[in-house]
Parts: C-alpha cells; sequence; structure tokens
C-alpha cells in the first residue's frame, strides 16, 4: 500500500514538474521564434527581392536610400539635381512600358532580347530611372548602372517617420508613428484609468458597505469578461460622436478617443485586482495604525496602500498591459492612420492594431511580415519594461513605505 | 483609574459579555484569564474602542478612563487610542523601515518635528529592550526581524506615543521561551511607567507578571483579585477547577 501511495506521489511530482518545463519551454521557443522573424527584417533588400533599379551610366547619382526612392516614385522630387545629380528632370520607367516600345517578336523568343532592349532605353534616356526584375535586368551592359541594393537598416527602422509597407518599389517601414501612437494611446488611458480605478477600489475596499460591494464586485467582474468588440462597436457609435462635438473635430476617431475606450476596457481589470489585493491587507495592520490614534484616510495610504503595493502594482501592469496589447476596439476607433501623431485629436494607429490589420495580407516571409513581427518584438519588450518597473517600484514601496 | 461599569455587550444577537463591573488601579498589571472564547480579548478591546470597527456590535453601560466616559459622544475616539495603546496577539508591524514603525503614531498625531520624532524613536525601542539590536539597522524593513523582535517593536510602537495605558492581547503567545521571557520583563519594567491590561492563557506568567487577575468564563468575570489570592486561593470552584487544569 504505501509502495503504492509513494509511486503516485512520484508520478504526479514528475507530471508537474514536466509540464512546467514544457511551459517555460514552450514559452521561450514563441519569444526566440518572434525574433528570430522580426530581425530577419534586417536582410532584406530594402527594394523588393528579385527586383533593381537602374540609371543610365552617365548620372553622377551613385545610391538612393529609401526615403529618396519614394519620393522620386510620388512624384515629390521630379529632377535629379535635388538627389545631387545634375539639373535633370527625372523620368521614371515601369517595366511594362517595354511592351508599349517594342513588339513581342523585337523581343525575341521566350523575352531573350528583353534586356538589351532594357538597356538600349536606359541608354537613350540620361535622366531615365528604371525599376525592374532582375531576371531580364540589363547587365553587364555598357551605359546602364544598377543602383547597389541596400538592406533596410535598423536607423530606417526605428527612425523612420513613415509606415508604408506596400509601397513600390521601396515600402517603407518607419515604425516611429506606430510606437508613438501606441504609447501616446496607452499612457493618455492609463493616466485616465488609473486614478479611477484606484479610486473605485479604495471606495469599495474601505468604505463601501457589506451590502454595495457584493452588488458592484460581480458586476465590475462581469465587465471585464465583455470582449473587446463589443467596447470597440459601443466606442464606435457613442464616443466617437460624443468627441467629434465635445471637441469640435471634422473626425472622431482620434487617439483620444481610442484612449477612453482603452480606460473603460483596463477599469473592471483595475479595479477588481486593486480591490482585492487592498482587502488582502490584514485586519491586524488596519487595526494596529487605528490603535495609535490614526485617521482612518491615514490608514489608508499610510498602511494598507503600502502594503498591498504590489498587488496594486498587479492593477496596474495588467492594467497597461490590456491598453497596450487591445487591439480590435482601439482599431475601430483610432481612426487608424500611421502617421507621426502630432496632437491628441488627429487619429493614429497602434502596433497591435497594424499588426491585426496587416499581417493576412502580407506575403509569409516577405519583409512586410517580417516587420509586423519585430512590431510584435516592440510590443513584447514595451510591455516587459513597464511589468519590471512596476515590479520594482512595488518592491521599493514594501521596504520603505511611504 | 480604569473603570467597567454594567458592561454589556454584544455581537449581533450573540451577548458576548455579560454585566461586568471592574475597577483597575493606574500603574499595575491587571491579567485577565479563562478559556477561549469567554470573552477576554472582546473586553480588552473595550478600552480603545477597537470593537467600534465591527458591524453590528452594540455595547451598554459604562467604560471609564481617566474620569471619563469613553463611550460618551464627546469623546474623540483617536485621542482616546492615543491614551489608550494596545499590542496584538500577533506581531504586526507596518511594511516600513524599524525607525517608521515606531515614528508612526507620531506622525500620524502630528507630534513634533524631525528631531523629537527621532529622540522619541530612540527612548521608545529603549523602553522596549530592543535599541541595542536595531540601532544599526533603523533603515531595515520591520520584516527582517524575528517574532520576537517584531513583537518588541510593536510595544515600542504603542509605547512612543507616551499612552498613560497598554492593552496587551496574548502579546507573547506566539514566542519561543526566551522571547517571551523578555517581553515579561519588559512589562515589569514598563509598570512603573503604565497601566498594564494583559491577557494571557499561560496561569504561570499571569502569576509571575501581574498584581490582580481576573478570571473570566462564558462571558462573566467570575473571579477578579489579587493574583497570589487567586492562584493560592480562589473563591469560586469554577476558579479553582481552571486554574489546577480540570477544566478548559
Ligand atoms: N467579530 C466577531 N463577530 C461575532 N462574534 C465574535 C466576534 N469576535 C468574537 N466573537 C465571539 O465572542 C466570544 C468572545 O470572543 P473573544 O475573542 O473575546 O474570546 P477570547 O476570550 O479572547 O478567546 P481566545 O482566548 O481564544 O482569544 C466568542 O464566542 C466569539 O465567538
Ligand atoms: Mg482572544
Amino acid at each position: 500500500m504505501k509502495r503504492i501511495k509513494r509511486i503516485l506521489e512520484r508520478t504526479i511530482e514528475s507530471i508537474l514538474t514536466v509540464s512546467g518545463a514544457v511551459t517555460s519551454i514552450a514559452i521561450l521557443l514563441i519569444v526566440i521564434f518572434l525574433f528570430k522573424e522580426g530581425l530577419g527584417l534586417f536582410k532584406s533588400p530594402s527594394v523588393e527581392k528579385g527586383y533593381s533599379l537602374y540609371v543610365n551610366s552617365k548620372n553622377t547619382v551613385n545610391d538612393l536610400d529609401v526615403e529618396d526612392i519614394k519620393h522620386i516614385y510620388d512624384s515629390e522630387v521630379e529632377n535629379w539635381k535635388e538627389l545631387g545629380g545634375r539639373d535633370q528632370e527625372i523620368k521614371i520607367f515601369r517595366f511594362e512600358e517595354i511592351f508599349n516600345i517594342y513588339s513581342d517578336e523585337e523581343l525575341g523568343k521566350d523575352y531573350s532580347l528583353l534586356p538589351e532592349k532594357l538597356g538600349e532605353v536606359i541608354i537613350q534616356n540620361p535622366n531615365i530611372i528604371a525599376y525592374l526584375p532582375q531576371q531580364y535586368a540589363p547587365t553587364d551592359i555598357q551605359g546602364v548602372k544598377a543602383l547597389p541594393s541596400k538592406d533596410i537598416s535598423i536607423g530606417d527602422f526605428f527612425g523612420g517617420r513613415e509606415w508604408m509597407p506596400t509601397a513600390t518599389p521601396s515600402p517603407l517601414f518607419g515604425v516611429l508613428p506606430l510606437i508613438l501612437g501606441t504609447l501616446i494611446v496607452s499612457i493618455i488611458a492609463i493616466l485616465i484609468a488609473l486614478p479611477l480605478g484606484l479610486g473605485v477600489a479604495i471606495y469599495l475596499s474601505e468604505l463601501a458597505g457589506e451590502r454595495t460591494r457584493k452588488l458592484m464586485k460581480p458586476t465590475i467582474e462581469l465587465l471585464a469578461g465583455i470582449p473587446s468588440v463589443v467596447y470597440g462597436f459601443f466606442g464606435l457609435v457613442v464616443l466617437v460622436p460624443i468627441v467629434q462635438k465635445v471637441f469640435g473635430l471634422s473626425v472622431g476617431e482620434t487617439a483620444f478617443t481610442g484612449s477612453l475606450i482603452l480606460a473603460i476596457m483596463a477599469l473592471p481589470t483595475i479595479i477588481t485586482v486593486a480591490e482585492d489585493a487592498l482587502r488582502n491587507t490584514p485586519r491586524d495592520m488596519r487595526e494596529a495604525s487605528l490603535a495609535l490614534g490614526a485617521t482612518q484616510w491615514q490608514t489608508i495610504y499610510k498602511v494598507v496602500i503600502p502594503y498591498s503595493a504590489s498587488g496594486i502594482s498587479a492593477a496596474v501592469v495588467l492594467g497597461i498591459g490590456r491598453a497596450m496589447g487591445e487591439t480590435m476596439a482601439v482599431l475601430m476607433v483610432t481612426g487608424n492612420a500611421a502617421v507621426m501623431p502630432h496632437s491628441l485629436f488627429e487619429p493614429v494607429r497602434t502596433i497591435p492594431a497594424t499588426i491585426a490589420a496587416e499581417l493576412g495580407e502580407a506575403p509569409a516571409g516577405g519583409a512586410h511580415y517580417q516587420s509586423l513581427f519585430l512590431l510584435g518584438c516592440i510590443l513584447f519588450v514595451i510591455t516587459m519594461i513597464v511589468s519590471i518597473t512596476a515590479e520594482v517600484i512595488s518592491k521599493k514601496q514594501l521596504n520603505k513605505g511611504v | 483609574m480604569i473603570e467597567a461599569k454594567d458592561i454589556n455587550f454584544y455581537y449581533g444577537d450573540f451577548h458576548a459579555l455579560k454585566d461586568i463591573n471592574i475597577k483597575m488601579d493606574i500603574n499595575t498589571v491587571t491579567a485577565f484569564i479563562g478559556p477561549s472564547g469567554c470573552g477576554k480579548s472582546t473586553f480588552l478591546r473595550l478600552f480603545n474602542r477597537m470593537n467600534d470597527l465591527i458591524d453590528k456590535t452594540r455595547i451598554t453601560g459604562e467604560c471609564i478612563v481617566q474620569g471619563e466616559n469613553i463611550y460618551d459622544k464627546s469623546i474623540q475616539v483617536d485621542q482616546l487610542r492615543k491614551k489608550v495603546g494596545m499590542v496584538f496577539q500577533k506581531p504586526n508591524p507596518f511594511p516600513k523601515s524599524i525607525f517608521e514603525n515606531v515614528a508612526y503614531g507620531l506622525r500620524v498625531n502630528d507630534m513634533g518635528d524631525k528631531k523629537i520624532i527621532a529622540e522619541r524613536v530612540e527612548e521608545s525601542l529603549i523602553a522596549a529592550a530592543l535599541w541595542d539590536e536595531v540601532k544599526d539597522k533603523l533603515k531595515k524593513s520591520a520584516f527582517e526581524l524575528s517574532g520576537g523582535q517584531q513583537q518588541r517593536l510593536c510595544i515600542a510602537r504603542a509605547l512612543a506615543v507616551s499612552p498613560s495605558i497598554l492593552l496587551m492581547d496574548e502579546p507573547a503567545s506566539s514566542l519561543d521561551p526566551i522571547s517571551t521571557s523578555k517581553i515579561e520583563e519588559l512589562i515589569h519594567n514598563l509598570k512603573k511607567d503604565y497601566t498594564i491590561v494583559i491577557v494571557t492563557h499561560n496561569m504561570q506568567q499571569a502569576a509571575r507578571i501581574s498584581d490582580m487577575t481576573g478570571f473570566f468564563m462564558m462571558g462573566e468575570l467570575v473571579e477578579f483579585s489579587e493574583t497570589k489570592k487567586m492562584f493560592l486561593n480562589p473563591e469560586k470552584k469554577e476558579t479553582q477547577n481552571y486554574i489546577t487544569g480540570r477544566f478548559g
């Protein structure tokens, strides 16, 4: 009997150990996968794979960075002079145009003469820039110069102010507007939700009567379980028009609207977790404070809050986590414009919203796809920083007190 | 002097204290003994109105501390609690440094500036026989102390606001014998400055430290007399049974 019991205990012990180990490893693998996929971006060429840019070899411009390329193709830069070249108008040549100039016969069987003909066009036009598939590229032809293809740089990614992942020939992965959008929306949300949430938590745990608490606590917990699409819908139908009216804006889908909806969504979590933490303060501790002649308020802010600091910081982290990671609701009410935010009352776009909106259409393994993974990594790092900070602060609070 | 007159106390419908009458002199140690659940803690907690914190409680009768009925409407409870300090059964230091624990009562009551507080903290720690053990780590968290040290810290904390009465609810019950004897010695020394009321389950302890002893049973004060008399020659049969271990 005893032996069977011991074997059983051993088995349970090893099952627990194994499942713990498996979970940790799985989480680690997910993180590694995320970073591996994401960091691949910096090995991708800045123009689409298999394509290159070609110019006339008399052109004095020897390389272009991604922003320049985009400006050329957006017709924002129209003269080589602006890029350090000769005073010549830039002529954009698209691959398809070759079929208007030459007939299929002239291009030869299986387009074998295509590179040669492309070369001719480039030689004839000293001001040309051509974006061509390398397969048909006029390589080794005198008078044609390929612009060196560069990898996407870390600077372009983190310092770039434009997010246009589907632009051709060279997509722009400037992540700054997305990071800023995420930070602004989340920070404002937390600034709204934290004081409110802690206030309600303190009210519920310290001041409210038994009846009120018994009624409010489950209701609030219920709110935490509502799917975010529902909140998003509420935001779209109710908050967006209100924000638009109150602030007299042309559109109500703004960063501020996103913050509002996030604050509303984070509140139930913050309230329930913080309230639990506050109520976990031992009765002894409160009584000791009151027995020394402290008032109820002094007891709350000098003893109860420091004592529950770690629980409260958990509430903060969960709240911020929800705010940072929230996708649908924010996607629905912020207007989704991936531009540098200049004010709270302009449309913005957050990192999670970007991932959700774009992952479906980004070809797997491509630069766009990788960039979305990298966004995931950034989000991961931000959340980690937040929770570490909260941890440190709560430790300090507990040791030193206020 | 502390006096209870015709005290009846109720937790909701439960009649926890029945017609209690008692007088305790200043600068004495009074011990309350009795079986678990007989109402010792309830009675002790009447004197700093700690029972006010519990919902649905009711009291009749008078509790007189320094000539005033402390259940009178004109009494300010926080002022009363400054006068009547309390030490709890389990050490319950605040999540603060050792220094801040002792300074707490001074701070919440606005008793003096930085210098005065520092002096008072030192005096209290000395009075609680803890100073030598903690003087080099006043900034450390109180949780880093041993259980016995924590309890003496709680005593220092109570002494800091200069109460005249000290209520102690089984202050040594969670401590080892050495810590216990330190606390007992401390109580003995504090007697000259404070009026001490202590609840204990340890009969020898009551015999060692107290001048007067009260025996509670089922919410009634069965017997109250000089400690020596109580333990050598009790008047009531119940007391005799309890003390000799035939009950409880
Ligand atoms: N908060 C409360 N609500 C309801 N009843 C209570 C409460 N506190 C104590 N009681 C009851 O009042 C009676 C006296 O309790 P009290 O704590 O005063 O006993 P005690 O003598 O201190 O016991 P012990 O020696 O175990 O500490 C007990 O029967 C207990 O069940
Ligand atoms: Mg008790």
